[in-house]
């Protein structure tokens, strides 16, 4: 099963300026230690203890995670995940 | 009446270019937003650091203090950018009850180092006609480097 990941700006220092990268597994979490074997230190922008960061939005398809699992949210072949930092401030 | 850029800067070399009419757009969004932050973008086409259409965003946290952007229409823009070409040349937001220079919050969470961050400040003028400050900033790392607002006609 491979799905693709597409990678935001601010982390593509951590995919060698990839715009997407390829990872396996039937969960997010899954998926996120799949790509992090390749992109070492890409996941610890994502994830904080063992779940997602807060301001960090996570989609399935059109789906935000949030809604549908978190980090158990399951993934299917060919699925697309799309990673956007939340804009916020103050 | 608004002031543009920086009041004092010598050491200011980057530039933000931006159609006037952009300009007034949001500063008439943070008027009608007033008290609470407004927030939005203005995206180009990839890498080319020209802003052409803007995109009032809600502020999911509907704050005089923080500005979110709701997280299904931010992935609505996103899908609508990648479509197109496009990606956030500005990120805007207003200041209300403070001057328009990014708070700890704003460097703290800044995500787009290619992204001008243009701040509105209507603390001076609330919601009505009174004077209004836009500066803009680029915030990398969170490091805040100001720089030149050039309007076009």
């Amino acid at each position: 099963m491979s799905v693709e990941v597409r990678i935001p700006t601010i982390l593509r220092t951590f995919t060698g300026g990839a715009k997407a990268v390829h990872g396996t597994g039937a969960t997010l979490q899954q998926v996120l230690d799949d790509i992090e074997a390749r992109n070492p230190g890409l996941k610890d922008r994502i994830v904080e203890s063992e779940t997602l960061r807060r301001f960090v939005n996570v989609y399935v398809n059109d789906e935000d995670v949030r809604f549908s699992g978190g980090l158990n949210a399951p993934i299917a072949d060919g699925d697309i995940v799309v990673v956007l930092p939340a804009v916020a401030g103050g | 009446m608004y002031r543009l850029g920086p009041a004092i800067a010598p050491n200011v070399t980057a530039v933000l270019k931006i159609a006037r009419e952009h300009v007034e757009a949001m500063i008439a969004h943070a008027r009608e937003d007033h008290p609470d932050e407004a927030c939005g973008v203005i995206v180009g086409p990839e890498d080319s650091d020209v802003p052409t259409r803007l995109v009032r965003m809600i502020n999911a946290d509907r704050s005089p203090t923080f500005f979110r952007f709701d997280p299904e229409e931010q992935f609505a823009l996103y899908k609508a950018m990648s479509a197109a070409g496009e990606e956030i040349v500005v990120v805007y937001h207003s200041h209300t009850s403070t001057e328009a220079y990014p708070s700890r919050t704003d460097i703290a969470l800044a995500s787009e180092p290619q992204a001008h961050y243009v701040l509105v400040s209507t603390a001076e003028s609330g919601a009505s006609d009174g004077p209004v400050s836009v500066r803009s900033y680029r915030i990398v790392d969170g490091v805040v480097t100001e720089e030149e607002i050039d309007v076009t006609e």
